[in-house]
């Protein structure tokens, strides 16, 4: 493949149709290739040249922690402006914080927290809101509804 | 959670090791996978598609960085649904092509009124706008209300490790 940046009808068939749904098989990649009309080698190239531009940030299983006992919550709280920096570093210093944004809103700070045992999450948002002093509202899902990342290219 | 939780065993966890950063980007990757780890392919094939059926691997396929193909914007739309109409109006919003992650989630009365959230991705915000805009149609009147919160900087982002 050229050493352009652009990507091209061919990337794009990949990203579109290959966000899921890789055989597990003995040449998967023979056979995903087939299914998007191109051979083993086109796909293993364009992958290559794809995860090489950053293009893709990955190849291979997205796995859920979920699934394997651990539990993950979504959290907000309203932090005062002249605190914003200072909270936020209370908030990141806890390891199980692994996402934290700030967002445009009157609860304008949000955070993912996931705990390998589901019973420390709890103790996680109680430990934030007594180091803040801010009220900690945890938002649980209650449905997920089907997610795949679909990212049109 | 309702679904039953499979718990991968030290072999799994070996395979999930050597496997979340991404798999071999060559003809026979699970015998790569295997070679690696001293086990066979039929034994990493098998454990893999196991753990696919169990909903412990989510998808098998590419993660598309969607910042560098230029979809920058995005948004945290959240929606204040009518309780006995979320389950239906989150399955059509999570189907949409333009949202990646939808759920079902508490209200907080009286700061907070919304119930379904979905992320919103696009070139920049008027799209993401616009896109909110369509969901707003398609809610129509199970809607009473809804906002946009968009992210106005990353305060933390390690993502997820899951075994080492």
């Amino acid at each position: 493949m050229s050493e352009s940046h652009e990507t091209d009808a061919i990337d794009r068939r990949i990203i579109n149709g290959l966000q899921g749904g890789f055989p597990i098989s003995e040449h998967p990649y023979c056979d995903a290739a087939e299914t998007l009309g191109l051979s083993e080698a086109e796909l293993l190239e364009r992958l290559q040249s794809l995860r090489d531009s950053r293009k893709i940030s990955r190849f291979g299983p997205m796995y859920n922690a979920e699934r394997m006992g651990g539990a993950v919550t979504l959290a907000a709280l309203e932090a005062p402006r002249e605190r914003y920096e200072e909270i936020a570093g209370s908030v990141n210093a806890h390891r199980e914080v692994a996402h934290n944004y700030a967002r445009d809103h009157q609860l304008n700070m949000w955070f993912v927290v996931a705990c390998e045992d589901p019973g420390k999450i709890a103790e996680v948002l109680r430990e934030i809101e007594q180091e803040t002093g801010c009220t900690v509202y945890d938002f649980p899902k209650c449905e997920e509804f089907f997610i795949e990342f679909k990212v049109e290219a | 959670m309702k679904e039953t939780v499979y718990r991968p065993d030290a072999t799994d966890q070996r395979i999930i090791a050597a496997t979340q950063a991404g798999l071999p980007l060559s003809p026979n990757p699970y015998r790569e996978v295997a070679e690696a780890l001293e086990l066979t392919p039929q034994d990493v094939m098998a454990r893999m598609a196991k753990m696919l059926a169990a909903g412990v691997i989510r998808r098998i396929g590419v993660v598309p960085n969607h910042y560098a193909l230029g979809v920058t914007a995005n948004g945290m739309s959240v929606w204040d649904v009518r309780d006995e109409d979320v389950s239906i109006a989150g399955r059509e919003v999570g189907a949409l092509e333009y949202v990646s992650h939808c759920y079902h989630r508490p209200r907080h009365l009286p700061v907070w009124r919304y119930n379904l959230f979905a992320m919103v991705h696009g070139r920049d915000r008027s799209e993401v706008s616009d896109k909110v805009s369509a969901i707003s149609d398609i809610l129509g009147p199970r809607c009473s209300s809804h906002d946009v919160l968009y992210s106005s900087r990353i305060l933390k982002k390690t993502g997820l490790r899951i075994a080492s």
